[in-house]
């Protein structure tokens, strides 16, 4: 078994080749390293304020300090991270290997995205190291409008630029999968990954807008003085909040939806097994990415929005638990007397099915309007929202890197320093986050750089459990690197794996296909023979 | 090389797939605008509720002889971008040209009313911000209808700008015989566009210029 | 591809109907009509609106899918309105202590 000679990743050598490529592989391969820049800085980021919080007074920097760091955390991994992450590097990818074309439909608009999406981030960096923004990520007025001296300006105009890379993302995803499926390949047929990728795209066009435009009133109020969030001046803060979270509402459904794609991959390939459900595992993806947009007051609650209002939405939140839960049922059902290997990517797997079910279990508690009154800006919301965006779309994200490296590199990373590292990820995550459940509940407010005496011991299991977490990213980083040098060669499919993108060479080459494949089977045909002959 | 196979890109099939692609990617690029401005319209609602004196004197402040020349200017431009799209689909390059440059010229005389419009707001003071001077009652919600004002029209005038260069472009590529009965679909797709663009002053219009006058 | 022409005479008719319905909605704005102004006048954008959408942009003549866009995205404008004008116009609907 050796290299094919000629792939996507050899075809034209040189900056150039790299930096004007239409080829949605290289796009991918170049928001891969322009996001994993990003996380890290996100990371060191969170390093900072876990440190700060192991001793009752704050052990580094003073409030005003703080504010900038939580806020910078907060707006790097969200609008720079997560967002972008699976949609960006493994959508790019995959999207038109999955269904038998040559490229997405709009190669240079997708290379338009990612020089967008760095542009967006540049604008960010600069506010970030001319001293950043201490808003908030949620920027509430009229504080990042009228009273804040930090660098709000150039941060919103990044993340209103970035909104367009991952629109035009989105455009192209819906587009190609309507237009440019291979013959045979039905819409129950796709793979589920393609689904939530729909779903999620479907996301990116109708909310993505909004909050553009909020951050343009925003930066309008700051330049003009004009009072359009400025109570003081006529204006209504609420409003924007409603305009903020009609979009940063369903910006979450965007972060976990590929994640569950992800999931919706690895496990029938790992259980040797078809999807269990599969037109209610399509169908609640949709429901999602439609359901999440009726939810956003929950984060209006003690804001000063009507009761009534809050009441709608509290009970509007409960509805959009129920496609998240029929996933989880369907990939547990899928498992029940599969022949499960416990391959790195089923690792994540797992590791995704359980921590996003405490995550999604612990939004109904905030989503119920009296005991979000208790835990409203207080750590039981900061460890709701990392057990889904961590526990669950980061794993699901790290889950997908493993599973496609292969098919993406051409090589094999080592497996026993990757589920060594999938172990120590799980467990310092766990170690991080769940002590500020029983930390927030107790009373301890979000945002805060010191804190009574009473609480330093969970803190400090806290901050422990993050330099775990922190090594545990590291190392893929390390091995995944190696990998490229000295890993094993691939194959086509390592992984015995059913769908299009395993039928061609590892790496790819440049047009995917050579001919147009046609599909003439259900998606997920795992049996005990079609295994073997896959391999 | 024929004319098909210089139009038809690498990733696709056919020119009707590229077709299909190129509308309905312009359709979905049409949906994220209906939510760009309508952050713009959700406010103006949510301020029109709670202040309809204030918008209505701050709409007393519109000139609507100007307003209801550019709706019927927009509306012409409207027509003679669909004409050009028809010109183009029974093969009439020349007309097609003509008719582009109709419907920019058009443009440029919403573009140039408007912009009277906002001379006048000017030299009465009527800019928001710390130069704003107005002497009714409501006067900061007046100030905060007249900021919609500005940035709905400011951001409709925006997008007719971007619209009067694709449509140059068009123009140029149309005057070289780019265009055919077979392949038309940026043409169309520029088209599209405009009407957009013309779809969101229908609304402003009224929203803007008609509120409540007789009060 | 086989596209649908359109008369010349269907495309004057529809520019004369919106001519028409942009002198009825001005005219329309000087009466005193109370609430039903408003009313009115969003209605016959309403009208304008689909005139232009479903004869200059063809919306009549293309697929279902393209249909089914524009429509979600009318929807979803009017999902983000309508719920965030039933927190502000319900406001004071329901009292709560300590409310002003």
């Amino acid at each position: 078994m050796s290299e094919p000679t000629e792939n996507y990743l050899n075809a034209g050598y040189g900056l150039k080749s790299w930096l004007l490529t239409t080829d949605h592989k290289r796009i991918a391969l170049l928001y891969l390293i322009s996001i994993t820049l990003l996380f890290f800085v996100g990371g060191a980021l969170a390093g900072l304020i876990r440190v700060n919080l192991l001793t009752p007074q704050g052990l580094l920097v003073g409030a005003e300090t703080y504010n900038r760091l939580f806020t910078m955390h907060g707006l790097i991994m969200i609008f720079f991270f997560l967002i972008p992450s699976i949609p960006a590097v493994l959508g790019n990818f995959l999207v038109p290997m999955m269904i038998g074309a040559r490229d997405l439909a709009f190669p240079r608009l997708n290379l338009l995205s990612w020089y967008l999406f760095v542009g967006g981030s540049l604008l960010a960096i600069v506010s970030a190291v001319t001293g950043g923004v201490d808003t908030g990520w949620t920027f509430y007025t009229p504080y990042s409008t009228t009273y804040s001296n930090s660098h709000v300006l150039p941060m919103a105009a990044g993340i209103f630029i970035t909104g367009f890379s991952s629109i035009l993302t989105g455009l192209n995803f819906i587009v190609t999968i309507h237009t440019m499926r291979a013959p045979g390949l039905t819409w129950f047929r796709l793979p589920l990954f393609l689904w939530s990728l729909y779903a999620t795209s479907i996301i990116f066009i109708l909310g993505t807008p909004v909050i553009a435009i909020t951050l343009a009133l925003v930066g309008l109020e700051r330049i003009f003085g004009v009072g359009i969030f400025n109570p003081g001046l006529g204006g209504d803060p609420v409003l924007f909040q409603h305009l903020f979270w009609f979009y940063s509402h369903p910006a979450v459904y965007v972060m976990i939806l590929p994640a569950m794609g992800v999931v919706s991959e690895i496990i029938p390939c790992f259980a040797r097994k078809r999807i269990f459900g599969y037109s209610f595992v399509a169908f609640s993806s949709v429901a999602i990415a439609v359901l999440g947009f009726l939810v956003w007051g929950h984060h209006l609650f003690v804001s000063g929005q009507s009761i009534y209002a809050g009441m709608v939405f509290s009970f509007l939140s409960f509805l959009v638990a129920i496609p998240s839960a029929i996933k989880v049922f369907n990939w547990t059902a899928t498992l029940y007397k599969g022949s499960i290997a416990f391959d790195t990517p089923m690792l994540y797997a797992f590791g995704f099915i359980g921590l996003f079910t405490i995550g999604g279990l612990t939004g109904l508690f905030v989503a119920s309007l009296a005991v979000d009154v208790h835990v409203h800006d207080t750590y039981f919301v900061v460890a709701h929202f990392h057990y889904i965006m961590v526990g669950g779309a980061v794993m699901g994200y790290l889950g997908g890197i493993h599973y496609w490296w292969p098919k993406i590199s051409g090589r094999l990373y080592p497996e026993a320093w990757a589920r060594l590292s999938a172990v120590v990820i799980f467990l310092g995550f766990n170690l991080t986050f769940f002590p500020q459940f029983l930390l927030g509940y107790l009373g301890m407010p979000r945002r805060y750089h010191a804190y009574p005496p009473e609480f330093q011991v969970l803190h400090v299991m806290s901050t422990a459990g993050s330099t775990i977490l922190g090594f545990g990213y590291l190392m893929p980083l390390v091995y995944l690197l190696w990998s490229l040098k000295y890993g094993a060669l691939a194959g086509s499919n390592p992984w015995g794996a059913t769908g299009l993108e395993w039928r061609t060479p590892s790496p790819p080459p440049t047009e995917d296909f050579e001919h147009t494949p046609v599909v003439a089977e259900e998606a997920y045909a795992y049996s005990g023979e079609e295994a073997e002959q896959h391999v | 090389m024929s004319e098909a196979g210089s139009a038809l890109a690498t990733q696709f099939d056919d020119l009707e797939q590229q077709h299909d692609a190129a509308t309905l990617g312009m359709w979905i690029f049409l949906v994220t605008e209906i939510m760009f401005f309508g952050g713009l319209f959700a406010g103006y609602a949510v301020y029109r509720s709670m202040y309809p004196q204030a918008f209505a004197a701050g709409s007393r402040l519109c000139e609507i002889a100007l307003g209801a020349i550019n709706t019927a200017v927009l509306i012409s431009s409207s027509l003679t971008m669909a004409l050009a799209v028809r010109a183009a689909q029974t093969g009439r390059r020349l007309a097609i040209v003509a008719l582009l440059v109709a419907t920019m010229l058009l443009g440029a005389a919403f573009l140039g009313i408007k912009f009277v419009e906002y001379g006048h707001k000017y030299a009465e003071h009527l800019i928001p911000g710390s130069g704003f001077t107005y002497t009714g009652p409501y006067a900061q919600q007046v100030q905060l209808f007249v900021c919609f004002y500005f940035a709905m029209t400011g951001l409709h005038a925006l997008h007719m700008v971007i619209g009067i260069g694709l449509l140059a472009v068009m123009a140029v590529l149309a005057a070289r015989g780019r265009f055919t009965p077979a392949h038309y679909s940026p043409l169309e797709v520029a088209g599209l566009y405009w009407h957009f663009v013309d779809l969101v002053w229908i609304f402003l219009f009224p929203l803007l210029y008609l509120v409540d006058l007789h009060k | 591809m086989t596209p649908h022409v359109l008369s010349l005479r269907k495309y004057f008719g529809v520019y004369a109907a919106l001519i028409v319905l942009t002198v009825g909605t001005v005219a329309i704005a000087s009466l005193d009509l109370g609430r039903l102004n408003v009313v009115f006048a969003l209605t016959i954008a309403a009208a304008k609106a689909g005139l232009v959408g479903l004869f200059f942009m063809h919306l009549l003549y293309t697929s279902h899918r393209t249909k089914i866009m524009a429509v979600a995205g009318l929807v979803w404008l009017a999902i983000l309105i309508a719920l965030t004008l039933s927190d502000v116009l319900t406001r004071g609907w329901l009292p709560v202590s300590g409310q002003l």
